[in-house]
């Protein structure tokens, strides 16, 4: 069955969507995100969107659930790499996702991701990547 | 008509451009004079050509020659600046030599009057084609110029590392913020930039619809990662924005852009500081 590759990166999730999203597969991919949070302990979480040129407002209604989830399990989401014209979209859609944190790359999310863990007192090895 | 148009050409034709020079109330240069010559010249062959084998329906294919000819012609005087009376004056302007002419012509009252209806239904057919391609001629340049004041308005400025300013000015309507929101994404891409300061000083009024667009703006360089800063928003502005009740609360708004470049740089982690006392405040 198609999924979606959850990579562990240090401390942080990082979540690649490349294909068409539906129902089955977002609903997969918050199973398995859930579950990978939970193994992992982790606090961060990264979903890279550079790839999808077209969002519909199904796409944005499950980032934002996937936002919320993690949020509940203590792991803060940050969507990296929309494009200029997926952004235009949600925003004409009237979602604009207020509650996620964007940024521009990974490079750039892991940053933000960092500032705010440094900023709550999380500690480096407070959390999964000690148990590689 | 086509008799008459064949007969006695040549007087026609210099009847015609004397009425035209008369009626065009401009003083034309000796260029101008040949040109509008060789027109008229042109147009009369190929108006014989055409009434000879296409009658009166100038939709048909043989009034393709015609048609183009006075397509280029309108299409040249829309653009060198002529009035739309001029333009249609060159067509209108043949009744008068063309009548006469008939008149002396023809036999019977009853003739008379069936020819005449015939060429002034197929002129003025002629002359209202002229008038709807200068129209079209017209509106093509607007747009064009419209299209121009739309990208020489909406610059994106890189004002530092990592951080781009949008100086707008002008109405924000609809497609002005789809162009200037493209703008700007497409800039916090290249740029890789982490703050964008939309400076509205030159943005006459703000309504709803204006302060819409702007939180869309906003809204969307947001999904991007990068957070806008608003500056530039002058008092009268200010107490548009609120008694409209338009919510900025979630936007970081500054008065001017020193303000909100100062702002941009702390965020960014830089600091100015002052090398050296210049000389005025030496101390």
């Amino acid at each position: 069955m198609e999924r979606i590759p959850i990579l562990k990166m240090g401390e942080f999730l990082l979540v690649t969507i490349q294909v068409d999203m539906h129902d089955r597969l977002a609903l997969t991919l918050q199973d398995d995100l859930t579950e990978q949070i939970v193994k992992w302990h982790a606090h961060g979480v990264l979903i890279d969107i550079s790839a999808l040129e077209m969002v519909d407002s199904f796409i944005g209604r499950m980032l934002s659930n996937i936002a919320n989830m993690a949020r509940l399990l203590d792991a803060q989401t940050v969507v990296v790499g929309m494009q200029p014209s997926v952004a235009i979209t949600l925003v004409e859609l009237g979602m604009p996702m207020k509650g996620i944190r964007t940024a521009l790359d990974v490079e750039k999310g892991m940053q933000t991701l960092r500032i705010y863990l440094d900023s709550n007192g999380y500690t480096q090895d407070g959390n999964g990547s000690a148990e590689i | 008509m086509h008799d008459t148009l064949r007969k006695d050409q040549e007087s026609l034709l210099k009847e015609w451009i004397a009425l035209q020079a008369k009626t065009s109330g401009r003083r034309m240069s000796a260029i101008e004079e040949k040109q509008l010559e060789t027109h008229c010249g042109e147009f009369l062959a190929i108006l014989q050509q055409a009434t000879q084998d296409g009658g009166d329906d100038i939709s048909k294919s043989e009034w393709t020659g015609a048609r183009d000819f006075l397509a280029q012609l309108s299409a040249a005087r829309a653009r060198a600046g002529f009035t739309p009376v001029e333009t249609a004056m060159f067509i209108f302007s043949l009744k008068e030599p063309l009548f006469s002419r008939m008149r002396q012509e023809a036999g019977d009252a009853r003739t008379l009057t069936d020819s005449i209806w015939k060429a002034t239904i197929l002129l003025d057919r002629l002359g209202l084609f002229t008038t709807e391609v200068f129209q079209k001629t017209r509106e093509e340049v607007i747009a064009r110029q419209q299209q121009e004041l739309l990208e020489l308005s909406t610059p994106v400025v890189r004002l530092w590392d990592n951080v781009l300013a949008l100086p707008l000015i002008g109405t924000l309507d609809s497609a002005r913020t789809q162009v200037v929101m493209q703008n700007l994404l497409e800039a916090i891409v290249q740029t890789r930039s982490d703050i964008a300061v939309i400076d509205i000083t030159g943005v006459p009024t703000v309504d709803t619809l204006v302060a819409q667009h702007l939180l869309k703006t906003v809204a969307a360089a947001r999904l991007m990662g990068a957070d806008c800063i608003i500056s530039g928003i002058r008092p009268q502005i200010a107490q548009t924005i609120i008694h409209l009740g338009v919510n900025l609360e979630d936007v970081t708004t500054k008065a001017t852009l020193a303000d909100a470049f100062a702002v941009a740089l702390k965020r960014t982690g830089y600091a100015v500081t002052r090398v050296k006392n210049s000389s005025g405040n030496a101390s």
